[in-house]
């Protein structure tokens, strides 16, 4: 197995070297379950703070699957469990009696999909906010402003905070969904795909956008792109059959992988 | 039909097999033929009741029909007033009975209890009522709470009408509900929302329309019914809005002045029958209004 451990201890190497970095998820010994079927088989990962960590790997690779266990998304679905250890700032979020709400309230997650909620534009983001904060008017306006600032969207929406959130194109819709999760303040966002239904010019809005939040937040992307693992991120795990290949620096993985099974894919001669 | 177009030396039907193509051609034809006919036979017919019924529906339509109270038997004139005021009361208090019940089941059937033993029976039971003849729902109303208490109310019909408007709010609201996409339930888990918060404020929110709409068409159904109120609130002669006392109500008052033998009471049930069917008719075009809105949003 043990490319995860080696990967693992290639991180804290990592970690030593630049001296500052701090884990803001400690992944140990995860396996995950659907129903009989092992999704992940003994991930070890860390996760640093305020960077951005990217998932690779052939669909079904379990990256998704990964990311889902880290906010406990899988816990809707009965008959989905993982095992093994997930410490957020030193804190098990996989132990029974965790409060889940809050957990996601502290990690965010944006989907494949954009999926404004049914309200309008100002509500959308005043949606999460109101579950954890009571706010003054006054005060839930600046935070709207903020959150859709955040995400690159004020500008363009600041016009028609009561239309339906439906009403934007694609690419706003999921900025506006980035901008929904940055409003709670949460620590880590989840990034599953963002840019996957969107066109290039939305997608290089994203892009710009991700670099950006990586100054408050530590985020973690699963994408299909591997220039977009390239551009984006500081640190990538590559992924295969629920097996955590190779996982170090974005530029060595990119310029030298250590392993021929990662370099095959991102050359694009896998399968 | 159409296909006869075609020049049997065009490029299109070159080199194809002509007997083959003309036998497409007659069990097409044949085809269209019949379902033409069996569309036909259930238009003449709608038609046909339409018809009768805006032509001696209108006769009886006048200010005192809504102004007047229902004649004493061998009187003159006199209206429907307490049938459509009786009328709109129960069916009032049944839209408030049955629209939190229906929605509060649906909204259990299609997100806390999905596969559990009890949520399957509810839904068992509750296809059963859908089904259920009216008049059964009557008579059980009748026996558990006419019988009890002595006498009819408009509450006792309020109650047989809204055991027939629960199943299909119930049911509707389920249905509405299933078909919003898990993703925006997950993106309203992911802000950390509880799930009751979950599913008022994202899931109903974005099933409104449908759910309206199947609140209207319960509304449709049992506005017409009369079997039910036959039982429970049967008939007031006077004007009266005591729930508790015997309630007139525009089905009950059609049943019996058509089969009476004063003119002026025929004449007053067939303008009762075309109020109704214009609630009724006003009713399923605000449900697809109501619907189509959800389209646009």
């Amino acid at each position: 197995m043990h490319a995860g451990s080696a990967a693992a201890d290639a991180a804290v190497a990592d970690r030593a070297e630049s001296g500052v970095a701090i884990s803001a998820l400690e992944i140990r010994d995860l396996n995950f379950f659907y129903g009989s079927f092992q999704g992940l088989k003994d991930i070890n990962l860390d996760i640093i703070e305020k960077k951005v960590t990217a998932f690779i790997g052939p669909s079904g690779c379990g990256k998704s699957t990964l990311l889902r266990t880290l906010n406990r998304m899988y816990d809707l679905y009965p008959g989905q469990r993982a095992e093994g250890q997930i410490s957020f700032y030193g804190e098990n979020i996989l132990a029974p009696g965790s409060d889940v709400n809050l957990l996601r309230s502290r990690i965010g997650m944006v989907f494949q999909k954009p999926t404004p909620f049914p309200m309008s534009i100002y509500e959308n983001i005043a949606f999460g906010v109101r579950l954890y904060e009571r706010l003054s008017k006054a005060e839930m306006d600046e935070r709207v402003e903020w959150a859709l600032s955040k995400a690159a969207l004020w500008n363009e929406a600041k016009d028609k905070l009561n239309q339906s959130g439906l009403s934007l194109s694609g690419g706003q819709q999921q900025r506006l969904c980035i901008a929904r999760s940055v409003a709670v303040k949460p620590s880590v966002l989840l990034l599953d795909e963002p840019t996957s239904a969107l066109d290039p010019i939305s997608t290089a809005k994203i892009e710009e956008l991700i670099n950006e939040l990586k100054k408050d937040y530590t985020i973690a992307i699963v994408t299909h792109n591997m220039q977009q693992a390239a551009r984006v991120s500081d640190f990538t795990a590559y992924m295969y059959l629920g097996e955590l290949m190779e996982y170090g620096k974005t530029d060595e993985i990119f310029i030298k992988p250590k392993r021929k099974e990662t370099e095959d894919y991102i050359t694009g001669r896998f399968g | 039909m159409s296909n006869a177009q075609f020049k049997t030396d065009s490029a299109i039907t070159k080199g194809m097999d002509q007997a083959l193509f003309n036998k497409r051609k007659r069990v097409n034809a044949i085809g269209l033929t019949l379902s033409l006919i069996a569309m036909s036979i259930g238009m003449v017919f709608l038609f046909w009741i339409l018809s009768v019924l805006l032509y001696k529906g209108f006769a009886a339509i006048s200010p005192s029909l809504f102004l007047q109270s229902t004649p004493a038997p061998g009187t003159e004139g006199g209206g429907l007033a307490n049938p459509i005021v009786g009328s709109l009361m129960i069916v009032g208090a049944c839209t408030f009975i049955s629209t939190p019940i229906g929605i509060l089941a649906g909204i259990y059937l299609s997100e806390y209890g999905n596969k559990s033993r009890f949520a399957e029976v509810t839904r068992f039971v509750t296809d059963i009522m859908l089904s259920a003849p009216s008049i059964v729902v009557g008579l059980f109303v009748y026996a558990i709470v006419v019988y009890q208490v002595k006498h009819f109310s408009g509450w006792a019909g309020t109650i047989a009408l809204s055991l027939i408007a629960i199943p299909v709010v119930v049911r509707t609201t389920e249905n509405m509900l299933r078909l919003v996409p898990l993703t925006l339930r997950e993106a309203a888990y992911a802000l950390g929302a509880p799930k009751w918060k979950v599913a008022v404020s994202i899931t109903l929110t974005a099933a409104k329309s449908g759910v309206i709409t199947g609140i209207l068409l319960a509304l449709a159904r049992v506005s017409g019914e009369t079997a039910p109120l036959l039982f429970t609130a049967l008939n007031n002669q006077f004007f009266s809005t005591n729930m508790n006392a015997p309630m007139a109500n525009l089905p009950v008052v059609i049943f019996q002045f058509a089969m009476s033998p004063y003119d002026n009471w025929i004449n007053l049930a067939w303008g009762g029958a075309l109020l109704i069917t214009f609630a009724v008719l006003g009713l399923n075009i605000l449900a697809r209004v109501v619907f189509r809105e959800k389209v646009k949003v």
